[in-house]
């Protein structure tokens, strides 16, 4: 059965190449796909406001992007990582004061209005920009979007905007939702943001809540004989465990965003019938980071978080909290990102002696107890594997005479003492790559963030050389210069350690074997699905 | 019937003082755990500090504490039970969209261990201290020290996965189409596993209880009457000692409506039920406190009515309750 799924995925590989020149998605795979069909899939959360172009987040992504498209998709082949979806191409002007989208002709919304510039226009300039919780900074200096006809949209900026930046935030931040719905009332209270309305191959049916979401086929799609599906249905899962025991009952076929936990995988990947598949998440990863709160004293200290690096075994962190689904941590860029990571920073291996060398050094010897100084360690508990980390680290640090004391909180609490209240000393989160540093990586160095905001430098960090870099980055329109920007970025962070990263990680689907075309784009969870099928 | 109708009264009245205190205490506690809603709702989304402001305001946090309360207090006087940020929807329709779904569970699952537990507590009772006793009472308790979840997965992996007999979860086939019997049937199916787990967890409760009680009663004076008159065992043991010894049943049965709710909190998670439990889950961890709030009040008038419905029902199952009415 296994040999099976590796001959299936060497030729979906294989033909992903083919694929590179023409472009068009997956027509004439390894095996014809199937028509008809439902798909029934893992949810383990209820979005509560389904619009993505107001709510950019994966778990509203996972459900809505196949009902709402985007301007453009991630692609592991196409020209700048992108595939076409609403719109055809993009073009930047050389002073960074505009983009031109050419959009695809005869597409329909779900009402079957026909599709135009005009609801680019509205959903940039009424939602992405003033709305959106990643496009109000991306969109920030978007002034107007001009459409000469139809099937163009310009976009105007007040100020130089890197259209590299632009084109990295495509995939996630341009969900273009129909004007003629949106025009009327307040954006947020409007009923098409519970049931949304879309070009995209799947239409909005119906959601009971607690129990599943259900999408059709949306028969006038534009591409063509697409999608394979006629429905899909989201099961709302919230046991961990029993998305596993449905996988195996064949109640449902795919769970994804590792709903299975990974100490189950093993197991589950010998059930004949089901495959776990590691790919499809490349443009979604997240980084395992310790965070730290630099107004205590001893943690301004350079040497300290120096020491603290070097107590940080990463390969078993590694290995044995995400069981080999991950891989170490050079700097705030994962090592998958195909544009900016550089492995050319300062590193920190596994090394006790040399960090207590360092810690002695930095003038805070060991007492009596063996102790050198208490820390209050907040794991956030979003993830099994940042609450497990957090125990690790606390026995990392014991090893070197720091005595951190675990405090556990439920996800509010956790947002509010760190990232409100700064009331921790050490901090380990999970902040999610996007593509582009400036996107939501910078933030969390950056000096000068108000209070309150989530996943930013609420550490009191403050380094004039690194916000000088960012800004710089932030207004440069070349693209080599901007990435060599960027590069230098990472060097310094390695460098300073406002943050430690550690690891990288992302998600894990398993389906039975029956579900084809999986896994073909760096986005996939959070894709259209449009050529995803099933074999009966 | 008007004595029926007074002990409504009296109840009623007292009620309404317990409720506002239980309200007013939720309230404060909830307030008192660190983190608001905007803060449960930014982990999955994140945001600038302005989108935060423009949620706190939106969802009226930025008010302080006392007027929220207020405001709450006010509009729950016009019974309006407000919205549920969680959900963007009216907190009553929320409610009531999941209230059956958690009667049924907690009605089907008292069925169960009430009616399972006193008839294996009357079997085990009739001969105190032999082996069918010792050994119902050791099994029971046994049941008893399972936690509900892990209960519910040895189902879920047994009769689920393995012999596959019974759905893994959820309330009903998706989207099945099923109307009037078979979807009734399709439901019943679905409820097998999560009545079973939550049920026979309460099971030793009731059967030790028979148990105990009849084994009080077979020293009882009047046992050895209805022995001295000739009445066979069989007689003996169901009108004499277990009728006698089912008072206190009925009793805990009241007691037991509310430890059912907090129960049902786990299985409907593992079972994937769409319910009252999950929702009050959902609402503590989304810090949706008018949600978290109507849903105590709902929980808190089921458990009342239950009390009540128990106490009538006594007063019909023991005579003596009428004949000292007239001095109550």
């Amino acid at each position: 059965m296994s040999e099976l799924t590796i001959s299936r995925r060497g030729l979906l590989a294989g033909s992903a190449l083919l694929l590179a020149s023409t472009a068009l998605p997956a027509i004439g795979f390894a095996q014809t796909p199937k028509k008809g069909g439902r798909l029934i899939v893992a949810a383990d959360s209820e979005p509560r406001n389904l619009n993505p172009a107001i709510v950019a987040s994966n778990g509203v992504f996972f459900i809505s992007s196949k009902i709402v498209e985007t301007l453009a998709e991630a692609s592991f082949d196409g020209k700048d990582g992108l595939q076409p979806r609403l719109a055809l191409s993009w073009e930047g002007a050389a002073d960074g004061l505009s983009v031109t989208f050419k959009l695809r002709d005869g597409v329909k919304w779900h009402d079957g209005k026909p599709f135009t510039s005009a609801d680019v226009a509205f959903s940039a300039l009424q939602i992405w920009k003033p709305l959106q919780n990643l496009g109000r900074t991306v969109f920030k200096d978007l002034a107007a979007v001009d459409t000469p006809d139809d099937l163009t949209a310009v976009f105007k900026f007040a100020k130089p905007t890197p259209f590299q930046l632009i084109r990295n935030a495509l995939p996630a931040l341009s969900s273009v939702v129909p004007k003629h719905l949106y025009e009327v009332g307040k954006i947020e209270d409007n009923p098409a943001n519970n049931a949304p309305v879309g070009t995209g191959p799947f239409k909005f049916a119906e959601y009971k809540a607690g129990q599943y979401y259900r999408l059709t086929r949306n028969d006038a799609y534009w591409g063509k004989d697409e999608p394979y599906l006629d429905e899909i249905v989201y099961q709302v899962l919230p046991d961990r465990t029993s998305a596993a025991a449905a996988l195996e009952a064949e109640e449902i076929q795919l769970a994804a965003f590792s709903a299975v936990p990974l100490a189950d995988l093993d197991r589950i990947s010998k059930v004949p019938g089901l495959k776990v598949i590691t790919k499809g998440y490349e443009g979604l990863t997240y980084q395992l980071v310790v965070e730290i709160n630099h107004r205590r004293k001893e943690l301004a200290d350079l040497k300290v978080r120096q020491a603290i690096a070097h107590a940080i075994d990463k390969d078993f962190v590694v290995k044995t909290i995400f069981l080999g689904y991950a891989a170490t941590a050079t700097g705030p860029v994962p090592k998958n990102d195909p544009q900016f990571y550089t492995a050319d920073v300062p590193t920190y291996s596994f090394d006790v002696a040399k960090a207590n060398a360092l810690l002695d050094e930095a003038g805070y010897k060991r007492a009596d107890d063996g102790k050198r100084f208490a820390l209050k360690l907040l794991p956030a508990p979003y993830f099994n594997e940042t609450k497990q980390f957090g125990d690790y680290l606390r026995q990392a640090l014991a090893a070197i005479g720091i005595d951190a004391q675990i405090v556990n909180n439920d996800s509010a609490a956790h947002i509010r003492a760190v990232y409100t209240d700064h009331a921790f000393d050490l901090a380990v989160g999970p902040p999610v790559f996007r593509g582009d540093p400036a996107i939501s990586t910078t933030i969390l160095v950056q000096s000068g963030i108000p209070d309150g905001v989530p996943f930013s430098n609420q550490g009191g960090y403050k380094n004039a050389e690194l916000d000088a870099l960012i800004a710089k980055a932030s207004e440069t329109l070349d693209t080599a210069t901007r990435t060599e920007l960027y590069k230098d970025f990472q060097k310094k962070v390695a460098a300073d350690l406002p943050l430690i990263n550690v690891a990288e990680w992302s998600f894990i689907s398993v389906a039975r074997d029956t579900v084809g075309n999986i896994a073909n784009n760096p986005r996939w969870a959070v894709s259209n699905w449009a050529d995803t099928y099933l074999e009966s | 019937m008007t004595r029926a109708l007074r002990l409504l009264r009296r109840r009623l009245v007292g009620s309404v003082f317990v409720l506002l205190i239980v309200i007013i205490g939720s309230f404060l506690l909830l307030e008192a755990a660190p983190g608001d809603a905007v803060d449960a709702y930014i982990v999955s989304t994140g945001g600038d500090a302005g989108m935060i402001e423009l949620l706190r305001h939106r969802w009226g946090l930025d008010q302080s504490e006392l007027t929220r309360l207020a405001n709450y207090l006010w509009a729950l006087l016009h019974l309006d039970l407000g919205q549920s940020v969680t959900f963007s929807r009216a907190i009553r329709d929320v409610i009531l969209e999941r209230l059956p779904t958690t009667l049924i569970l907690m009605g089907s699952a008292t069925a169960l261990s009430f009616g399972l537990g006193s008839t294996l507590g009357v079997y085990a009772g009739a001969r105190p201290g032999s082996f069918r006793d010792r050994f119902l009472s050791i099994g029971s308790l046994a049941l008893y020290a399972v936690p509900g979840f892990w209960l519910g997965l040895v189902l879920i992996v047994i009769f689920a996965v393995d012999l596959r007999w019974l759905p893994v979860g959820g309330i009903e086939t998706i989207a099945s189409g099923k109307t009037g019997l078979a979807r009734a049937a399709d439901i019943a199916t679905h409820l097998v596993l999560p009545v079973s787990a939550l049920g026979f967890i309460y099971l030793a409760l009731y059967l030790r209880m028979m148990r105990a009680g009849m084994a009080e009663a077979w020293r009882q004076d009047f046992v050895l009457a209805a022995r001295a008159r000739g009445l066979r065992q069989r007689r003996i043991v169901l009108a004499h000692v277990a009728r006698n010894a089912l008072l206190p049943l009925v009793t805990m049965l009241g007691l037991q409506s509310a430890q059912m709710l907090g129960g049902s909190v786990v299985i409907e998670s593992v079972f994937a039920v769409p319910g009252l439990g999950r929702l009050a889950q959902e609402a503590v961890a989304g810090r949706d406190t008018p949600l978290l709030l109507g849903i105590i009040l709902v929980s808190a008038v089921v458990v009342v009515v239950i009390n009540l419905l128990v106490d009538l029902a006594y007063a019909v199952l023991d005579p003596r309750v009428g004949a000292s009415e007239g001095s109550a």
